[in-house]
This record gives structure tokens, sequence and C-alpha cells, in this order.
């Protein structure tokens, strides 16, 4: 039953190769751009809205453009086909639907995302992960389940084709 | 003469004051972030049994006692299928360490994880039992036999060399089934003990040992795996 396992010796610093990449971040200025009062929607422009710190909301939020939250949110969170940005000030206490969400402040509630999420340098998240890609960077707080599989992903790890989005929610944020 | 005792008090300055890295010196990496220095990788042998007992269940569901790794994530969540529950018990360790309340923390472990009984497939233990005392270990052992599965394989790291007294815990980064990458990070708690084979047999008395591997690097890799006998999910 015991086995000595005596080729056994540790292969040191070298193998570059063998090397794992890092997770994958982005700066957070290249993924959300925050809305500028001068940003003029140009035809092909990305909208996105910017929730300030000082603002507090309970409910249900819906909407058809990207959105950065840099203030507190409790209850529901929903774009289905855009890019949640929780920022550095940001404390959501919510479900959170969305299509990419990048976490650089505080998420307490379960994240489902159709395409990634990715939890940056102090950013945290308390609650399950749904969503086919998941990058967690190093000085990251995670607890909770990562479920890579729902829907999106095979077995071999090659993505299937996206499912149809689902009805756009006309509804402004 | 002015100039050698320039030169002498900025040597002294030098030897003295606080050093500043130049501007071309690359800033020494904050080790609490767990980003040191590249880290060695060692060989396992038990990772790819362990991953086989995986393989074998359609979406399987993994914990994971250690912090939270991308890398690792991705290896298990996306190329196994697995869903994995991270548990990072080296924080509350940590966090009772520092508290100095560690003599609580067998009645916080019986209480620390809400999955239910015969719900997970793998668990890697890492080597979180060498920096638990044996109150701990045992309460560890029993609650992480309960969340087994039948069938299920358990994965554990354990020192054979005696434990330095330098406070740190090791972060296993998966570079393949046969590498893992051991990265280290400073904390408050050094090993405790070398847990002997029949300390450890004793402690997982309800499991099977299926496998296990004495390495070079002084690290016994056992697994484990619940027996069918035991499905109504006794403790350890």
């Amino acid at each position: 039953m015991w086995k000595r396992d005596e080729a056994v010796k540790p292969t040191g610093a070298a193998a570059p190769s063998a090397a794992p990449a890092p997770a994958a971040v982005t700066p957070p200025a290249a993924a959300a751009p925050a809305a500028r009062p001068d940003d003029h929607r140009t035809p092909g422009a990305r909208d996105v809205v910017n929730i300030g710190k000082s603002v507090v909301i309970k409910g249900e939020l819906n909407g058809s453009e990207d959105l950065t939250i840099e203030g507190h949110v409790e209850g529901k969170i929903e774009l289905r086909d855009h890019v949640l940005t929780i920022g550095p000030n940001g404390r959501i206490r919510a479900e959170v639907f969305a299509k990419a969400v990048i976490v650089l402040g505080e998420v307490a509630g379960n994240v489902t995302a159709s395409e990634k999420v990715d939890i940056r340098d102090n950013g945290s998240v308390d609650g399950d992960i749904v969503s086919p890609r998941v990058a967690i960077a190093e000085g990251a707080h995670f607890r909770g389940s990562v479920d890579m599989q729902h829907g999106n992903v095979r077995k071999d790890g090659a993505a299937k084709a996206p499912a149809p989005a689902p009805a756009q929610q006309k509804v402004g944020v | 003469m002015s100039d050698e005792s320039g030169r002498g008090l900025t040597g002294l300055w030098s030897r003295l004051g606080p050093r500043r890295p130049s501007d071309d010196t690359p800033a020494p990496a904050d080790p609490s972030r767990g980003v040191i220095r590249e880290a060695p990788s060692y060989p396992t042998k038990a990772l790819k049994k362990f991953l086989a007992t995986l393989a074998a269940k359609e979406s399987p569901v993994l914990l994971d006692l250690g912090p939270v790794i991308g890398v690792n994530l991705n290896f298990f969540g996306e190329t196994l299928g697995c869903k994995v529950f991270i548990e990072d018990l080296y924080t509350d360790v940590e966090r009772h360490t520092r508290a100095d309340s560690f003599a609580e923390f067998p009645a916080f472990l019986k209480r620390r994880f809400t999955q239910p009984a015969n719900s997970v497939d793998g668990i890697l233990a890492w080597d979180l039992f060498d920096y638990l005392d044996a109150p701990s270990a045992q309460a560890l052992a029993g609650e992480l036999v309960r969340m087994m599965r039948v069938d299920a394989a358990l994965l554990g790291f354990f020192s054979t060399a005696q434990p330095k007294t330098v406070p740190q815990y090791t972060k296993f980064v998966v570079v393949d089934e046969h590498t893992l990458r051991h990265r280290e990070y400073p904390g408050s708690r050094a090993r405790q003990r070398v847990l002997q084979n029949r300390d450890i047999i004793k402690l997982f008395e309800n499991l099977r040992v299926s496998d296990s591997f004495l390495l070079q690097t002084n690290l016994r890799e056992l697994l484990f795996r619940k027996p069918a006998y035991l499905s109504g999910g006794s403790g350890g």
C-alpha cells in the first residue's frame, strides 16, 4: 500500500514553459471606461452608465447598456447582454445576471454571466458563480462555488456556440 | 579629503539608512498578495489518480480547502468540468491564530461547512492537516468524511520533515497532472507536527487509503476513498 517513490526529485524553478499563465488582468479603465458628460452617442460607440459612489439602490436593476457601479445596490441586477463592472467603491448585495461581470469592489450574492466573470485584485465575491469563463486575480477574495459547465461549455473545455440572447431589457438604468 | 569624507558618509548612509529601490530596480512584490517570486515546481504522483476519480464522474463536485487560485479554477472547472467549492480554511487558521482562539477551532469547523452530507466527489485538503492540532484535525476529518459521497476521493499532503518554525503556508498551483508549483506565502502559524502513518490512518479511519506516495520532497501524498458502507455519512 505504501509506495516509496525514489525517482521523484524537485524540478526546481526552471522550466518556464511549464509556468502557469497568471490570471488575465486587464486595466479596469480599458475594460469599462466610465461615461463622461461629453461622451456623445456616436454610431458604434458603447453606452456605459456609471452609478456614483453616493448612490444607494434597493430593488431590481435592469438595463440594456454596460453599467459601472461605484455605489451600493441591494436586490437584483440584470444586464443580460451587457457588461457589469463593480468599481472599487461598489458594494453589491444582489443576485447578478450579466453577459460579463468585472469585480473590483465587493459582491455578496450569486453571479451568473453568459460569457465571463473577472474578479480583479482586491475584488471580493461571496456567492456562487456560474459562467463559462472565470478569472480570479491573486489578491482577490472569493468564497463560494464556481460552475463553468452550466450550459455553455462542453466536457472537453471547448465552448459551445452561445445560446441565443434573451429578449433585451429596454428599461433604462 | 572632503570627497573622501563625503564618500565615507554616503557609504555610511547606504549601510545605515533606509534602503530605497532605485528606479530601475523592480520593487519587491508584496508577499501577502502571493506574488512572491517564481515558485518552484515539484512532481506529484497522487494528483493524477485524484483526477482520474473525478473524470469518472459526471459533473463532479470538488471542494478546495485552499485559497482561491485562478489557474486551479480553470484547470478543475474548465478542463475537468467540476463544480468547484472554494472554502479557504488556511484563512480561518490564520484568523484564529492571530486572535489566539485556536482552542475554539474544532467547534468552528463543525459549523463551518454548509455542504450537505454525501454531496462532494473530491476534496483537495492540500497540507492543511499539518497546521492543525489534534482536536481540530479530528473535527475537520469528521466533517470532510460526512460531506463525501460514496467512492469520493480526498487528496492530502503530509510533511515528513520536522516542522520549521517559519510561519508560512503554501499555495499549490496545478501546472499539469504531474506537476504542482509550490508558492509559499507568509502567515502566523507554522506546521505543527509530523503526522505518522498511523496517526493519519486513525484520523481517517472510516476512509480507505487508495494510494500513498512518499516523495523525495519530504511530502507524503495520500489519496483516500470513501467506501460504500459509509453512505450514511458518519464522521471520521
